[in-house]
Order: structure tokens, then C-alpha cells, then sequence
């Protein structure tokens, strides 16, 4: 058996909801925070009251609720995966080139967002396998990815195939360049930028075991 | 010139062959449904057509792409669960797609209206829906050129109209209908609800009547 190295936290992977609760917790109290679709949405289950975290919608709200249950189910009040969603107290409404001024003029600190790939300097791939029949859709992705202050990705490490999605160079077509901050993924948390790739943390394996699961150097911060 | 008129088919009937219309609606929040019905019925072919996506299950813009009257799609995403319709089209190559980035259209459109030429935005810069475009390093950072896109029509859905045609929307229903009201050279509205003139607190109007000409009350 290895040696764990200090930054192992935890002594398994982590699965999706505990990698929600752990990108919950690490969003600053204040945020202004857009969540994409699928397992990013998770995260909003985890945010608590005091964090104080007002969550932007690309289809024109500021300030959303939880997902609507019941009676409180209204067509004209759904989220950018046409979930019907409900308000909260403060919530603001406007209209589409309003909604993505927010997110071009960087006023969203953080988006979160899933991923196909995501390289050592951070650019992300995550709308398009550029597959030759495949219709492409892009959505409100590369507006996300180039305007938030922070874009943390989400995503297992490996594909079913075994393959590592962090990478030295995408080979899916491109969402933005050089814009993802940090990969959450189940085996560890990534720093990513122009300096390359800094392991945060690791869950259930050890940086040297991780580093021969991914083909990009491995650094720690210290 | 502001119109009221009495029905979704008189609304449409100055629509002809060969149109740029625009659609509001972001999923069903905000479609105007029937406006797309009365559309559907008066027979308008080779249309342009600017909408978010491109048509989900059997209804609305999804049938008037399967019958073959959309020659173009400018949207940001074509491909849903159940866009059936728009799928078969494109892969028969029977129907051409402009994709472009959710911001990007929705500034776009802006820009058409608010006279601009065009822009430069970080969105999509080093991606494949940037390639032939001019770019430029502004503020140290890559950008690419941007096109307004104008309509020859918009139909949209709002709340409330009143008189004058100052509109205002419901929650998240409001998505593109200001910013298409404000586009097209022709503006049909399809309301639930008409007030008179002064009914609107001018404070809270949301698209001024100057930018309005149809208006039609939907139940």
C-alpha cells in the first residue's frame, strides 16, 4: 500500500453529491454564481442561507429559488434548462442582452459549468464532440466560459473509456481559451492556468497515483 | 404606426416569402404561440428565422420547419430531446444553421436595434464559431467581430399592452422580447391582457410603444 500523500482529504472518491457540497462550500459568501446544467445544478442544493449566494440565470433572473414543486409551478418562470424554478426575495427580472451583459462584463464571480475536457492551461471544451453528424448547440456556454471571474468545472476525471479529460491539448472543439480556474473532479481538485496544473487536493488516491492517470505535470502548492 | 388589431392571422398577414423573422421565447416561456400558429397558416415560405432554439415536439416553429417554410435557422441552440423536426431537416440539408453563441445572438439583435454596426466580444474568440471572422487583441485580451442581425418582422409575447403599445412581460417570459421589439422594422405583440392608455406605470414599462406596430390579445 502507497503512502497517502498531505493533500489526500478524503480516503475514497468522491461521488457527485459530496463533490457538490464540496464546490458549495468553497464559493465565497456574496457570490453572484451562474450553475450550468446537469450535475453543476447539484451545488445549489449544498449553498446555505448565511452564505448570502444570489444565483443568475441566463434566460434574464437574478436572485432564483429552489426548483418549483406543486402549485408553485409557472411556465413563465423556468431556468436555462426550462426547469421551472421559483424567486426569492430580491430577485430581479431582464432581458436577454441584459442577462448575458452580466455575464460578459464579468459581474458574476464565479459560473460553474461541466466539462468533455479541460486542458493544462484551462481552456475548456465542453459543447460539441465535433462528431460529423452531430447537430451542434452551443447555448449560453462560451458566454459563461469567457465571462465569469471564475469558471470552476465539474466532471469526473476520467471518461468510461478510461481516459483522462484533463489533457495537455483539447481535441473536442473548443468552448473558450484559457478560462477554467479549477476541476472538481472525484479523484482530486485542480488549479488550472497559464502556469500549468496545481493538484489542491486529492480523494482517495495519491498525487504520484494521480499523476499516472493524467498526462500533464502534476504540481502541489507548496 | 400602431395597429390593434383582432386576430393572430390578420397580425401575420403582411408576412411575405423570403422574410428574417424574428421569434421570442426562450423554451416555451415566452412563445408566441399562436402568433407562430397564424404564421404557419398564412402560408409565408423561404423564411429566415431567429429564435433561441429551433423547434421542440410538434408544435409552433417545430412545424413550420417540418412543413418546409424555414429555409434558414439563426439560433444558439437547435438541438433538444425533442427538436425531431429541425434534426431530420438538417441532416437531409434541407434547412441551413447559422449557430451562434446564446450572448452573442441576444447582442446582436441589440446592436440592430440600437443602430450599432457591429461589435467585438471575448465570447467565442479561439473557437470554431469564430473561424473566418476579423478579430483583434483589445485590453490585452482576443475578440471577435461581430454583425448586427435585423429582422423584417418580430413576433413576440408580452403581459400587458396599453394604448400606446408600451409593453411589459412576466418573470422570465421577457428573455428576447424587448431586444426583437426593438430590431425588426415590424413589431407583432400578442398580449393577455389590454389596459387603456395611462394604465402602465410609465416606471415600470418595459418596451416603449415606439417600437411596437400589431398588437393582438390573446385569451
Amino acid at each position: 500500500m502507497s503512502t497517502a500523500t498531505s493533500i489526500q482529504t478524503s480516503d475514497k472518491p468522491l461521488g457527485r453529491d459530496a463533490l457538490a457540497e464540496l464546490v458549495a462550500r468553497d464559493i465565497a459568501p456574496g457570490s453572484f454564481v451562474n450553475l450550468g446544467i446537469g450535475q453543476p445544478t447539484l451545488v445549489s442544493n449544498y449553498l446555505k442561507p448565511e452564505q448570502n449566494i444570489t444565483l443568475h440565470t441566463e434566460n434574464g433572473m437574478l436572485g432564483m429559488g429552489p426548483e418549483a414543486t406543486g402549485d408553485q409551478i409557472d411556465g413563465d418562470l423556468i431556468n436555462a434548462g426550462k426547469i421551472p424554478v421559483t424567486e426569492l426575495p430580491g430577485a430581479s427580472y431582464f432581458h436577454h442582452a441584459d442577462s448575458f451583459a452580466i455575464m460578459r462584463g464579468g459581474h458574476l464571480d464565479i459560473c460553474v459549468l461541466g466539462a468533455f475536457q479541460v486542458s493544462a492551461t484551462g481552456d475548456l471544451a465542453n459543447w460539441h464532440t465535433g462528431a460529423p453528424d452531430a447537430i451542434p448547440a452551443v447555448g449560453g456556454a462560451m458566454d459563461l466560459a469567457t465571462g465569469a471571474k471564475d469558471v470552476f468545472v465539474m466532471m469526473t476525471l476520467l471518461t468510461r473509456e478510461g481516459a483522462s479529460k484533463i489533457v495537455d491539448a483539447c481535441t473536442y472543439p473548443l468552448t473558450g481559451v484559457g478560462c477554467v480556474t479549477r476541476v472538481y473532479t472525484d479523484k482530486a481538485v485542480f488549479l488550472t492556468g497559464p502556469d500549468g496544473v496545481t493538484v489542491r487536493e486529492t480523494f482517495g488516491c495519491t498525487l504520484e497515483e494521480l499523476q499516472e492517470l493524467v498526462p500533464v505535470p502534476l504540481k502541489t502548492a507548496e | 404606426m400602431l395597429n390593434f388589431v383582432d386576430s393572430v392571422n390578420e397580425a401575420v398577414s403582411g408576412i411575405k416569402d423570403g422574410s428574417t423573422v424574428m421569434i421570442g421565447g426562450f423554451g416555451n416561456a415566452g412563445q408566441p404561440f399562436e402568433l407562430i400558429d397564424a404564421l404557419m397558416d398564412c402560408g409565408a415560405k423561404d423564411l429566415t428565422v431567429v429564435n433561441n432554439n429551433a423547434g421542440q415536439g410538434d408544435q409552433g416553429l417545430a412545424l413550420l420547419i417540418k412543413e418546409g417554410r424555414v429555409r434558414k435557422m439563426i439560433c444558439s441552440f437547435p438541438r433538444q430531446s425533442d427538436s425531431w423536426h429541425f434534426d431530420a431537416k438538417f441532416h437531409a440539408g434541407e434547412i441551413e444553421l447559422e449557430l451562434v453563441p446564446q450572448g452573442n445572438l441576444a447582442e446582436r439583435i441589440r446592436a440592430a436595434g440600437a443602430g450599432i454596426g457591429g461589435f467585438f466580444t471575448p465570447t467565442g474568440y479561439g473557437t470554431m464559431l469564430a473561424e473566418g471572422k476579423e478579430t483583434r487583441i483589445i485590453d490585452g485580451r482576443g475578440q471577435v467581430f461581430e454583425s448586427p442581425i435585423h429582422a423584417d418582422v418580430a413576433l413576440i409575447k408580452a403581459l400587458k399592452a396599453d394604448g400606446v403599445g408600451n409593453l411589459v412581460y412576466r418573470k422570465t417570459a421577457r428573455n428576447f422580447g424587448p431586444i426583437m421589439a426593438a430590431a425588426a422594422k415590424h413589431t407583432v405583440v400578442q398580449v393577455s391582457e389590454i389596459v387603456p392608455t395611462g394604465g402602465l406605470d410609465p416606471e415600470n414599462v418595459v418596451t416603449p410603444g415606439i417600437y411596437v406596430n400589431s398588437i393582438v390579445k390573446v385569451a
